[in-house]
């Protein structure tokens, strides 16, 4: 009788412990979910208005679902245009920020020379300065310098090689220093002569870094707004596009854009989270 | 050959350089250096000349003092509500997310995935007056029946701590990630309980994160304009909004110049302030 009296009492302090223990352990997760629930809000709703028919002008009240936007995706005058132009600034910034980023990082890395700690110091600048002022002061000098730039593709292009490059220093660099050098050394042994040495030892190796840094690359130079609507000039990529849109009515189709990009970037991603993955497996195989 | 192949071995690191390095003497210093040239220039566009004309600077403080103040205050917050928002979420991403670890950074770098205009507009359709948060807010009499979202300082704030903070959680992320678990297993043997534990052991080695975090998220922020356009008014206007207009609209580029020197300017100082408030805490720590 007495142990049937306790048992309860004793059963519901347990419980009691249990359910703060679970609220204790979980809270954290509840919040984890919650943040990414506030993290992908405005990307969900970015994709369900592209399959929106606004009322109005304006697409900012959901009304009624529609394909047409995506079936007619450059109905707006002016946003194919701007997207040819921003894929061709980031795939030709990319290209040359990468080759003059993972130069630099090899001599940084392999090369101890004068001038090294101001050359860390000089690929950290641009980072660390705000881009309204790394624009402002690129646009001094395309406007002092007239006679040689004016303002358009290829004022875009020279701002965007100059912020990309930095970032693909540092995303080689990070990879340079785990980087073995007796396979070099092997390969010399081996009768390889540097070129070879480079081509089939130095280059492969490095490949997967210099992907990672112009994937970022091009992610950055693709986005960029503030740096590049100051030296634009009349030309358009799809962010200065959309910044002079916006002023008058943001059409269903910039989202419709913003989308794809999106969606492509996330399966990428994705590809990316999977291969590690299997890789993980794998390993976990061998051993 | 000897002497050949040393000097060869010397002017090896310069050939790797030159090109990139060039690239940015040119169009990243040089130019600071027209900034300066513009900052003290007179006239009105487009007839401009240098005379040394330092009265810009003085006429940018007393004219935008305002707008500075907005930018650096804005960005505090900001990079405050990052932390504050982040550390908890990323806590959790590194000790108890086990095999979705990968996948929660992705929910973290997801937002650049999209362009950042068109996501700030996104929060344009969130908080909009017609939009589910106004009205739920107005039913829970948290906002007046004519209350706003939009258009008002919280507006701007909440904008720039959604776009910034990757910039946060990422170095957050890496710093916590690298913590050896074994040390808070010797803290517990020790005696230390869960709170002490992480205040004695896990947030001391998260120190270098905060501070990379910090830096990435304040820096961009004190210098946005995206977020105070789209979801403010003139009256949450900072000063990349005023730099911005004097360049395109106003054409008035010796003022702009110099407004420009004195953000970075003022950058410079409280990024020295901070490393100072920073070392001395890890002097007494």
């Amino acid at each position: 009788m007495t142990s049937v009296a306790v048992t309860p009492a004793r059963s519901r302090r347990s419980v009691g412990a249990r359910v703060w223990a679970f609220v204790k352990h979980h809270a954290l997760t509840v919040y984890a979910l919650l943040m990414v629930g506030y993290l992908m809000l405005p990307i969900a709703v970015v994709i369900l208005f592209s399959f929106n028919r606004p009322a109005g002008r304006f697409n900012y009240v959901w009304e009624e679902f529609t394909f047409d936007n995506w079936l007619h995706w450059n109905a707006v005058l002016g946003i194919q245009d701007a997207i040819i132009t921003s894929l061709e600034v980031g795939l030709l910034a990319t290209l040359v920020a990468t080759v003059l980023g993972t130069l630099i990082a090899m001599a940084i890395v392999r090369h101890h020379f004068v001038g090294r700690g101001a050359t860390n110091v000089l690929v950290f600048l641009p980072m660390s300065t705000p881009e309204i002022v790394l624009g402002a002061s690129l646009l001094t000098l395309f406007l002092n310098t007239t006679a040689i730039f004016q303002l358009g593709f290829v004022t875009i292009f020279i701002a965007h090689v100059m912020f990309i490059v930095s970032f693909v220093v540092v995303t080689v660099k990070a990879r340079l220093v785990d980087f073995d050098r007796h396979l070099e050394e092997a390969a010399m042994d081996l009768g390889a002569n540097e070129l070879t040495t480079f081509r089939k030892v130095t280059f492969p190796l490095l490949a997967p870094a210099m992907l990672a840094a112009a994937l970022l690359g091009f992610a950055l130079s693709i986005d960029d707004f503030t740096i590049t609507y100051l030296n634009a000039g009349a030309t358009q990529t799809f962010p200065v596009f959309v910044w002079g849109i916006a002023r008058v009515a943001v059409p269903p189709q910039v989202n419709v854009v913003a989308s794809a990009i999106f969606l492509i970037a996330i399966a990428i991603a994705l590809g990316n989270v999977l291969w590690q993955y299997r890789g993980a497996k794998s390993d976990k195989g061998a051993a | 050959m000897g002497t050949f192949f040393h000097r060869h071995r010397g002017i090896t690191p310069y050939f790797l350089l030159a090109p990139g390095i060039l690239w940015l003497a040119i169009f990243f210093l040089i130019p600071l250096v027209f900034l300066g040239y513009e900052s003290l220039q007179s006239g009105l566009f487009p007839d401009f000349r240098f005379s040394w004309e330092f009265s810009n600077f003085s006429s940018g403080i007393s004219d935008y003092h305002q707008q500075f103040v907005r930018s650096f205050v804005y960005a505090g917050i900001a990079t405050v509500a990052c932390l504050l928002l982040a550390y908890p979420l990323v806590y959790w991403i590194a000790f108890r997310a086990g095999p979705w670890r990968n996948l929660f950074l992705l929910f973290i770098v997801a937002p650049f995935f999209v362009t950042y205009l068109v996501r700030t507009l996104a929060w344009l359709n969130i908080l909009a007056d017609e939009g589910p948060v106004v009205s739920i807010l107005r039913n829970l009499h948290v906002l007046g029946p004519d209350g706003r979202l939009l258009a008002t300082t919280f507006a701007v704030v909440s904008g720039i701590t959604y776009n910034f903070f990757p910039f946060m959680a990422l170095p957050l992320y890496v710093s916590l990630e690298q913590i050896d678990e074994r040390l808070l297993e010797a803290a517990k043997d020790l005696y230390a309980s869960p709170t002490q534990a992480f205040l004695r052991v896990t947030f001391p080695l998260s120190a270098p994160g905060i501070v990379a975090g910090t830096l990435l998220t304040f820096i961009p922020a004190a210098g946005d304009f995206i977020n105070a356009a789209l979801l403010g008014t003139p009256n949450q206007a900072m000063i990349g909004n005023v730099i911005q207009s004097k360049f395109l609209e106003s054409l008035d580029y010796p003022s702009a110049a110099a407004l420009s020197f004195i953000l970075m300017g003022l950058i410079l100082v409280s990024l020295l302030v901070y490393a100072r408030i920073v070392g001395s805490e890890r002097l007494t720590g």
